[in-house]
């Protein structure tokens, strides 16, 4: 028994730490914007993409796989940062100062975008991500890890504890809270505000493009619609721990996941586990409208 | 007479169909503290705004010395120069006080230079040094008013522009704040001061502008002002 729970804990870790990197980007821009994100599920699809195809053309050559990996999580989180802060651009930038609706209209539209542009030009069939480390098993005792868990569940803490120190100790950091708390403000003591929002999309997206990366790893079959339901559990996530939170993105999107391996072991068929994941949100929304680490105050926007 | 150091020339600001400037000039000399006194509503916190970039003009032009600062992005005029401390203080309640000093330096280039400019700042506002690591929205009225000055001196601008700096302040704490107005001053930043309490600025200024829906009514030396029968009755309460 003992064992099964600390191997559930294990994968628990594991799927929370990619639920993390992307619930990062919602709470990120919703900080800065007010605005959640819808197409950010399909960025970090698209993210997979990028992943793919740098895998595939770097592993033709003779480079060491661990500098492939490398390369491969720059790629994908370089490429990602940049269609982010180009769908920013395009599409959120003119409706900075349009009805809350009218954005959320578009990035759910940008979101379908992303799919059906995927879909046309790179067709339905599934991609196999190649890959690109050996998957060595190990054994404790009774329990089995994988280096590829041990990898994404180290890789996603690490771009985590740097995330939270950008945003902390960094001046560009402390510019997207203060942009986050009032733009008008923060224009006036100089924060140049425009490219303060694009870095937040950039920086949100870097990060999800690598959990695409270190995702594809796990499970290496990506689709143009992929981005869907890691997208919704990642958005839940931010949520529960209280949209526009960092930290708190992060502890909700770990709590999901435990929720999701150990539902299953309670509760007999895994349709439950999306029940019990909207009930342990309603709760919390019930007990903590703001989410676990919310702002409580009103916010001046 | 050498050229002002800001100068305004026919400024107008609207609103949608809200006209809230109606081409007004206003210059201010270099060393000098200029006020501009008017009702609430008359356009003043719209002057300082469009100075600031925070709206656009419809027509007329905003000079900072030779630099056309209508052209220019918000951020880009507090490179030029311009420290706003504005209406309503503008702290940042989720940043520490010594968040907010910090933010205020984000474009300047002489990096250098900020610790002898905190330790200036300390000095001048001993309280804001023993609530460092507190947030902004922990700080009293008093409190913020003086970490929005100690913000804009961190900025080292050319000219201050100051909304209202009394406003919302016990009489104890108004003195103070024109007593520290005068002291920035005097160590040599030129202040453009935005006031309703127009006795107070007319005192702690060397020139004044009366504001009066959208134009000028009336300018002149302070003294002058505020021997100023129209002024007296309109604004000094007889
Ligand atoms: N954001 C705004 N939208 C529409 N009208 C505004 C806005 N801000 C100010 N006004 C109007 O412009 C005029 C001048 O306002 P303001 O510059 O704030 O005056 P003051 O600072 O002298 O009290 C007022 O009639 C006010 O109602
Ligand atoms: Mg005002």
């Amino acid at each position: 028994m003992i064992t099964i729970l600390l191997q559930q804990m294990l994968n628990g870790l594991q799927v929370g730490s990619v639920y993390a990197l992307i619930a990062l980007g919602y709470t990120m821009v919703y900080g800065i914007l007010r605005l959640i994100n819808f197409a950010h599920g399909d960025i970090f699809m698209i993210s997979c993409y990028f992943g793919f195809f740098a895998a595939c053309a770097l592993l033709s050559n003779a480079i060491p796989t661990w500098l492939t990996f490398i390369a491969t999580m720059m790629v994908s989180m370089l490429l990602t940062a940049l269609v982010a802060v180009l769908i920013e651009r395009v599409a959120y930038k003119p409706l900075r100062y349009a009805p809350k609706v009218s954005a959320v209209i578009t990035a759910l539209g940008i979101g379908l975008f992303l799919e059906n542009f995927t879909l046309a030009t790179l067709g339905p069939t599934p991609r196999g991500m190649p890959s690109l480390l050996p998957n060595v098993n190990y054994r404790l005792g009774a329990l089995s890890l994988s280096s590829v868990q041990i990898l994404i569940i180290i890789i996603s803490i690490v771009l985590m504890i740097l995330l939270d120190r950008v945003v902390q100790k960094t001046m560009t950091g402390m510019a997207m809270r203060a942009v986050s708390y009032d733009k008008t403000t923060a224009s006036v003591m100089g924060v140049p505000v425009d490219r303060i929002i694009s870095t937040t999309f950039a920086i949100g997206s870097a990060v999800a493009g690598a959990g695409g990366v270190l995702y594809s790893l796990a499970y290496p079959i990506i689709n143009p619609y992929m981005g869907v339901k890691i997208g919704w559990w990642a958005f839940i996530a931010a949520v529960i721990g209280g949209i526009g939170n960092v930290r708190g993105a992060m502890l909700g999107a770990y709590i999901l996941a435990f929720v999701e391996v150990f539902t299953p072991m309670v509760l007999p068929s895994s349709t439950y586990r999306d029940f019990v994941a909207f009930t342990v949100l309603l709760i919390v929304l019930v007990v903590r409208p703001t989410g676990l680490m919310g702002r409580v105050t009103a916010q001046k926007v | 007479m050498a050229t002002p150091l800001l100068s305004i020339r026919d400024l107008c600001v609207s609103y949608g169909n809200i006209t809230a400037v109606r081409g007004i000039s206003i210059d201010v000399e270099e060393g000098q503290i200029v006020t501009l006194i008017g009702a609430n509503g008359a356009g003043k916190s719209t002057t300082l705004r469009a100075i600031s970039g925070l709206v656009k003009q419809t027509t007329g032009s905003i000079k900072l010395r030779d630099t056309e600062l209508t052209a220019l992005a918000p951020h880009s005029i507090v490179e030029a120069g311009i420290a706003h401390v504005p209406e309503g203080r503008g702290i940042f309640a989720n940043l520490t006080v010594h968040e907010n000093l910090m933010l205020a330096t984000y474009c300047r280039k002489d990096r250098d230079k900020i610790p002898e400019d905190e330790e200036r700042v300390f000095s001048m506002f001993p309280r804001l040094k023993e609530r460092l690591w507190q947030l902004g929205g922990t700080l009293s009225g008093g409190e913020q008013q003086m970490l929005a000055v100690a913000r804009a001196l961190m900025m080292r601008g050319v000219i201050m522009l100051l909304d209202e700096p009394s406003m919302g302040l016990s009489p104890i704490l108004v003195q103070e704040i024109f007593k520290t107005i005068r002291e920035i001053n005097q160590d040599g930043t030129t202040v453009l001061l935005v006031e309703q309490n127009a006795n107070m600025a007319l005192k702690t200024a060397s020139y004044g502008y009366v504001l009066q829906t959208g134009e000028i009514a009336l300018h002149g030396l302070s003294e002058e002002l505020a021997d100023d029968p129209a002024v007296r009755a309109a604004y000094l309460g007889g």
